[in-house]
């Protein structure tokens, strides 16, 4: 047998790379045209009435959110398990021909279920559950490919030379079983194909469509269990995870306080699970679970500014770093986000405060600064900082680079200030009434009011957008025209070309 | 009592038994500096650090299986 020394393998790595890219510049294009839909409505049929079916805001929206999260984020969080999973565990996927297999069938049974996805939701097929639009055979190719997942994150781990797991690897493990656990409930469904009516009619509609098992107010509880969670375990966890490795091997610092990492894992695994109720305050839920929503919506910043602190942290002594490495700042910037979206969620949790909150723009501007400024900062930097190792070449342009990152950094800023100006804007409005208790607006002056900031949060949306053209920019040429470079260079900070 | 009623308790009891689970091991966990197997806790921040195929495990898996 040939005696090559081993090496990592990033095959399916780089396919995932390849997914997160595209997935995003489609996800954030989408929205980024939703945007300016409400600021001008006339975008909603930008290429005629004709094809108005497919460029209206209620058809595109749930493109944007399921290209965004189970396109971009989703791919993103593929891209480094594949990566750092190795790394961390110290066994390549080289080594074990089944993995591999599994690894690339996990990949292409992905992008079959993106096809299908992408097509049915412009078709118009949808069960209408936000963030769970897809019909029932979707539903099962997505749990085998999440199977799949299981499959080599275990498998992985079985043939580890680490005994110890590192704390990135129990935030992909919880990433894999919170999201199997949530989507398998929330997803219980009936084709209607299968019902009667009390009529006697059977086979009931087209053979794709499906209705909840849930109904009502139990349908909105497990609905935000379901929406609340996956924000938990798709846009926290498994970000955290790509944290607690990249931040410490770019710096060639060590974890600030491991010991603190693993009590944050272990609160944040505690607290985040009840705080979902706090989408249904002042709704037909039970009070107490309001409240409960409430307060432990409020706890919960303390296992996430565990994380948060504990990553800052890390860089003590090492600011200088910030201020050299655009990769870092990414990373320290999203970081930051971080803490200030956990503490601005559980301000919103806050009964009296969401009387005002509830259903305005702050809600979305929130969940904004989370996801670019967080979650979309964190896996450009974790794809950044793979792109040298993966292609063994420097990254293509510091400069580009530290371009992007004000772009999109003046993008976020400009999308969550416009956002809380206008939901607390809208908010007051909605409340305000005359001595006799006459509503003294009505719809359409709130909407006359919020135009300027609409406008606003497109331009911000836009800006964020240019930037991550930039960054595929960069990444394609990092690929294919970086300066070759030795192993030896790609110990911590990544080279960079001017 | 119903069924509901028993749920409830239930849930309280098993929401009491996890608070006492993650102090008990809060307190484990500050009140010493090493773990079963003896290692630093601070060391496992070493396996992100030297993380190449080649480099030497922080807490090695026994070598008998790679035979």
């Amino acid at each position: 047998m040939e005696n090559r020394p081993l090496e990592y393998d990033y095959t399916v790595a780089k396919m995932f790379m390849f997914t997160t890219i595209v997935l995003g510049i489609v996800g954030m294009l989408i929205g980024v045209i939703l945007a300016f839909q409400l600021a001008f409505p006339e975008v909603n049929t930008i290429l005629g009435q004709g094809l108005a079916e497919y460029t209206n805001f209620s058809r595109l929206r749930p493109l944007h959110t399921d290209a965004v999260i189970f396109g971009f984020t989703l791919s993103g969080i593929f891209a480094t398990w594949y990566y750092v999973g190795q790394r961390v565990l110290k066994v390549s996927m080289a080594e074990s021909g089944f993995l591999m297999f599994i690894g690339k069938l996990h990949f292409w049974l992905y992008l079959v279920g993106v096809a299908a996805v992408v097509v049915t939701l412009f078709m118009g097929i949808t069960t209408s559950k936000e963030y769970a639009e897809f019909e029932w055979p979707i539903d099962i190719a997505i749990v085998v490919v999440w199977v799949l997942f299981g499959i080599s994150i275990f498998g992985l781990i079985g043939i580890r030379r680490e005994k110890s797991l590192y704390i990135s690897i129990w935030y992909y493990i919880a990433t894999f079983l919170g999201i199997a656990m949530l989507y398998l409930f929330n997803n219980m469904e009936i084709p209607t194909m299968l019902a009667a009516s009390p009529a006697g009619e059977s086979g009931i509609g087209a053979w794709y469509h499906s209705v909840s098992m849930y109904a009502g107010t139990n349908d909105a509880l497990v609905q935000w269990w379901y929406g609340h969670n996956a924000v938990a375990f798709g846009f926290t966890v498994p970000i955290v995870a790509m944290i607690y490795y990249f931040l410490p091997k770019e710096s060639g610092q060590a974890i600030y306080s491991y010991k603190l990492s693993l009590l944050s894992f272990w609160g944040l695994m505690f607290v985040y699970l009840w705080a979902g109720g706090h989408h249904l305050i002042y709704s037909t839920v039970p009070d107490w679970m309001q409240t409960m929503g409430s307060i432990f919506s409020v706890i919960l910043i303390l296992p996430s500014w565990g994380s948060a602190i504990n990553m800052l942290l890390t860089m003590k002594g090492e600011w200088q770093q910030v201020a050299a490495s655009p990769l870092i700042k990414f990373m320290v910037l999203g970081s930051t986000f971080y803490m200030f979206s956990t503490l601005e969620g559980p301000i919103q949790a806050i009964k009296s405060v969401n009387a005002i909150a509830h259903f305005t723009d702050w809600i979305v501007g929130h969940v904004h600064d989370g996801v670019l400024g967080w979650v979309g900062f964190m896996i450009m930097a974790a794809l950044y900082h793979m792109a040298p190792r993966v292609f063994k070449r420097e990254i293509y342009s510091k400069s580009l680079m530290a371009t992007q990152f004000w772009i999109q950094t003046l993008g976020v800023v400009l999308y969550f200030t416009s956002m809380w100006i206008a939901g607390i804007t809208q908010g007051m409005m909605w409340r305000a009434h005359d001595e006799f208790g006459n509503l003294a607006y009505s719809f359409i002056d709130t909407v006359t009011v919020l135009h300027p900031y609409y406008t606003i949060r497109g331009v911000g949306g836009l800006l964020y957008l240019v930037g991550f053209l930039m960054f595929a920019y960069n990444i394609y040429k990092t690929m294919t025209v970086g300066r070759k470079v030795e192993e030896s260079e790609l110990q911590n900070a990544s080279p960079m070309g001017a | 009592m119903n069924i509901a009623e028993l749920q409830a308790y239930g849930y309280f009891a098993l929401t009491v038994f996890m608070v006492l689970v993650l102090y008990g091991y809060i307190y484990h966990l500050y009140s010493k500096k090493e773990d079963a197997d003896g290692h630093d806790y601070e060391e496992y921040s070493n396996i992100a650090l030297r993380d190449d195929v080649t480099d030497t495990p922080v807490s090695a898996i026994s070598d008998d299986k790679e035979k």
